[in-house]
C-alpha cells in the first residue's frame, strides 16, 4: 500500500493480528480513520469502557501544521478526555493582532482571556502534536484498561450493509481481511472513501478555494502576533494572507490564491519564497532567515452531507461536514462531533437508551454544521467580495475602522469557532429557569472557578444534577440511567462570583441536568423528580421533548 | 423604535446643501465610497435593527 502522504511521525506501525487468519470478528464500534476526530471519538469511548476499534490506512500522523488552532471547547473536551494539559502546555497563547489592507495598517487589538476560564480562548498548535498527544492518552487509557484497539495500515477497501451489522474489508501489508461492527464511524475526512463506497454525497456547494500554506522555521527576533492581510500588497499574495505563530519556531503563513491557479506552478519553492521575502519584509523592510519546512496547497469547499447518520454508519468532522478555514471550524467542530456522539454511542451499546438515540448526533450536529457553515461564509463574503456594492462596503468598513472603533466589529477575517447551542434539540428538557442565556437549555456549559478547581472537572462524563444553592438527591436513577447530584452554593463555592453570573444570574437557585458531552439538557429553579426524571428520559431519546 | 417617515431634519435647504458640499469634487467612485461610509456611519448611530431593517426596506421599494 502506499501511502497518500509523508508522515510526521509513525505511532502505530503495521502489526499482524490473529483476526487476520480467522473468521470476522464482531466490534462493537469501528472507527475509520486516525485523525484528531477518529481518536478522540476513540479515547472517549475505551475511557467509558465500550470496547472499540480504530483502523486507519496510514501508520501515524501526517506532516504539517494543517488545523493549527484549537479553541476553548476543544480545549475543556480534551482535558476531560486526559490530554488537554499537554497541549496547551505545548501550545502558543498570542494576544496581540494587527490588521492591514494594502500597505495600510487598519487596527491593532490585543486579546485580554476573559477570567474564570481553565482554558485560552484559543491556541496555535501543529495537528501532529494534537493527533500525537491523543494517542499517547489511548496508550496511557488503555494501560488503565480501556478497552482501545488502533491498527496502523489498515485500509477499508469495502462496506456492506446488514439489518444488525456492518461488514468492513480491509487491506493491509499482509492482504486483506474482514471485519464486522455494530456501529461505524467513519471519521476518514474530506474525500471520505466510507462516504464514496456508500455512493453518498454532500448538499450545497456554497464557496470553494485554494490556500498556499507554508510553515517556515525563523528563530530571528520576529514579533509573536498574528498579522492579517485584506489584499496583501505583496505580488502574487492573493486576497488575502495570515502570518502567525506556532511551537517550535514555526510560522504558519496561508495566501489565499483564488480558484483558477496552476497548482504545480505554485509550488514551485522558488516561487513560494519569493512570497514569503516579500511578506516578511513588508513591515521591516528587511528578509530575515528562514527555511521552508512544509508547503502545500489546500483546496476547500463549504458543504455538509443531507445527514450524518445513515443507518449503522456515522459520519463524524469532515467526512460529514467541510468549511472555509477563516474561524478554525474545521478539526475543532470535528471533536465537538466526537463529543456528541461518544456518550450516545455507549449508552446503546449498553443497552442504557433506544437506538434512536443516535439520531439526534445527526440532528444536532447537522445544526452546528449549518451555524459553521453560514459563519465561514460571511467571512468569505467580507474576505472575497462578489459584487461592486460588496466590495464598496468592505472596503469602507477598513477605511473606517482606521479610526472609528465602531467599524472594528463588523471586519470578519474569521470568528473563531465557538461550540453550537442545541436550540430546540430533540434531547432538550423544559427551560424552566429566568437565569443567564449563556447556560441556557442546549447550551455547553460554561466554565467557572470554584473553591477549589474548576467546575466542569466537577461535572465529569456522566449525567449530572447541578444543583446551586438549591435541594435535590444525591443520586437518581431512571431506567439504568443514573445521574448523580454535584451541590454547589454561592457561599461556600463562588469565590469570584462567575457561577452566580454565569448559571443564576437573577435567580435565587437552580437545578440542571447535564449531559455526559456537558451541554445542558433541562433547569428549573428548584428540584421537581418528576420532571428531572422525564427530562433523563428525553435526555436519553425515550421519550419525545416537550 | 420604528422608522421615522415623517419630516425630521430641521432646515432642510440647508442640509440638502451640506450634503451635496460633502460629494464636492469627487469622481462617481469616490462619492460611492463616501456614501458607504456615509451608510455604516449612521447605520451604526441608530444601532436598532429593526429600525434599519425597515430602512432597507423603504429604499428598496420606493413607490411609482
Amino acid at each position: 500500500m502506499t501511502p497518500r502522504y509523508p508522515l510526521a511521525a509513525t505511532l502505530y506501525p503495521y502489526a499482524r493480528v490473529p483476526a487476520q487468519d480467522a473468521a470476522p470478528v464482531r466490534h462493537p464500534v469501528v472507527i475509520v480513520g486516525g485523525g484528531p476526530v477518529g481518536m478522540a471519538l476513540a479515547l472517549d469511548l475505551g475511557r467509558k469502557g465500550t470496547p472499540v476499534l480504530v483502523l486507519d490506512d496510514h501508520e501515524g500522523v501526517g506532516q504539517g501544521s494543517r488545523a493549527i488552532c484549537f479553541a476553548q471547547r476543544t480545549l475543556d473536551i480534551a482535558h476531560r478526555l486526559g490530554p488537554g494539559a499537554r497541549m496547551v502546555g505545548k501550545g502558543v497563547v498570542w494576544n496581540v493582532g494587527k490588521v492591514f489592507h494594502g500597505e495600510e495598517r487598519v487596527f491593532e487589538f490585543d486579546l485580554q482571556p476573559e477570567p474564570g476560564h481553565r482554558h485560552p480562548a484559543f491556541i496555535n498548535l501543529q495537528q501532529p502534536y494534537f493527533e500525537r498527544f491523543l494517542v499517547e492518552a489511548i496508550r496511557d487509557a488503555r494501560e488503565e484498561g480501556a478497552p482501545i484497539e488502533i491498527r496502523g495500515a489498515n485500509a477499508v477497501t469495502g462496506l456492506t450493509r446488514h439489518a444488525d451489522h456492518v461488514a468492513l474489508d480491509i487491506d493491509t501489508p499482509d492482504g486483506p481481511y474482514a471485519v464486522e461492527a455494530d456501529y461505524v464511524v467513519a471519521c476518514d475526512g474530506a474525500r471520505s472513501p466510507v462516504r464514496g463506497m456508500m455512493g453518498l454525497g454532500f448538499d450545497g456547494r456554497v464557496f470553494e478555494d485554494n490556500f498556499l500554506i507554508a510553515d517556515v522555521r525563523m528563530t530571528a527576533d520576529f514579533p509573536t502576533e498574528r498579522w492579517f492581510w485584506f489584499e496583501p500588497p505583496f505580488e502574487g499574495a492573493g486576497q488575502s494572507a495570515l502570518l502567525h505563530k506556532q511551537p517550535d519556531d514555526i510560522w504558519r503563513i496561508d495566501f489565499q490564491l483564488g480558484w483558477d491557479i496552476d497548482r504545480a506552478a505554485e509550488l514551485d519553492p522558488a516561487r513560494i519564497r519569493r512570497r514569503v521575502d516579500a511578506m516578511l519584509s513588508s513591515r521591516t523592510g528587511t528578509v530575515p532567515d528562514y527555511d521552508l519546512d512544509w508547503t502545500s496547497i489546500y483546496t476547500f469547499q463549504c458543504r455538509r452531507m443531507h445527514a450524518f447518520r445513515h443507518g449503522r454508519v456515522l459520519f463524524a468532522g469532515d467526512s460529514a461536514h467541510q468549511v472555509s478555514p477563516f474561524g478554525a471550524r474545521g478539526a475543532n467542530s470535528g471533536v465537538q462531533d466526537a463529543d456528541n456522539l461518544g456518550w450516545k454511542l455507549d449508552l446503546v451499546l449498553k443497552g442504557q437508551a433506544p437506538d434512536a438515540l443516535l439520531d439526534s448526533y445527526s440532528s444536532e450536529r447537522v445544526a452546528a454544521a449549518d451555524e459553521n457553515i453560514l459563519a465561514s461564509s460571511r467571512a468569505t463574503d467580507f474576505l472575497t467580495p462578489k459584487s461592486d456594492a460588496s466590495r464598496l462596503f468592505r472596503d469602507a468598513v477598513l477605511t473606517l475602522a482606521r479610526d472609528h472603533p465602531f467599524a472594528r466589529p463588523l471586519i470578519n477575517s474569521g470568528r473563531l469557532s465557538v461550540p453550537r447551542v442545541y436550540d430546540g434539540g430533540a434531547l432538550n428538557g423544559p427551560d424552566a429557569l429566568d437565569g443567564p442565556a449563556i447556560s441556557c437549555v442546549g447550551a455547553p456549559c460554561p466554565d467557572a472557578p470554584l473553591d477549589a478547581g474548576f467546575l466542569l472537572d466537577r461535572l465529569g462524563g456522566g449525567f449530572v444534577i447541578l444543583t446551586v444553592d438549591a435541594e435535590a438527591p444525591a443520586r437518581v436513577e431512571e431506567e439504568g440511567i443514573v445521574a448523580t447530584r454535584l451541590a454547589l452554593t454561592t457561599r461556600d463555592h463562588d469565590p469570584t462570583g462567575a457561577l452566580r453570573a454565569r448559571y443564576l444570574g437573577g435567580a435565587a437557585s437552580g437545578v440542571w441536568l447535564i449531559r455526559p458531552d456537558q451541554h445542558v439538557a433541562a433547569r428549573w429553579a428548584h428540584y421537581d423528580e418528576a420532571a428531572l426524571r422525564r427530562a433523563l428520559r428525553i435526555a436519553t431519546g425515550r421519550e419525545a421533548g416537550p | 423604535m420604528t422608522l421615522t417617515l415623517s419630516p425630521n431634519i430641521p432646515d432642510p435647504d440647508g442640509f440638502y446643501d451640506e450634503l451635496l458640499a460633502a460629494h464636492e469634487g469627487l469622481t462617481a467612485e469616490e462619492s460611492a465610497a463616501l456614501n458607504a461610509r456615509l451608510i455604516l456611519l449612521l447605520a451604526n448611530h441608530i444601532g436598532d435593527r429593526d429600525v434599519l431593517r425597515a430602512a432597507f426596506d423603504a429604499a428598496r421599494r420606493p413607490s411609482e
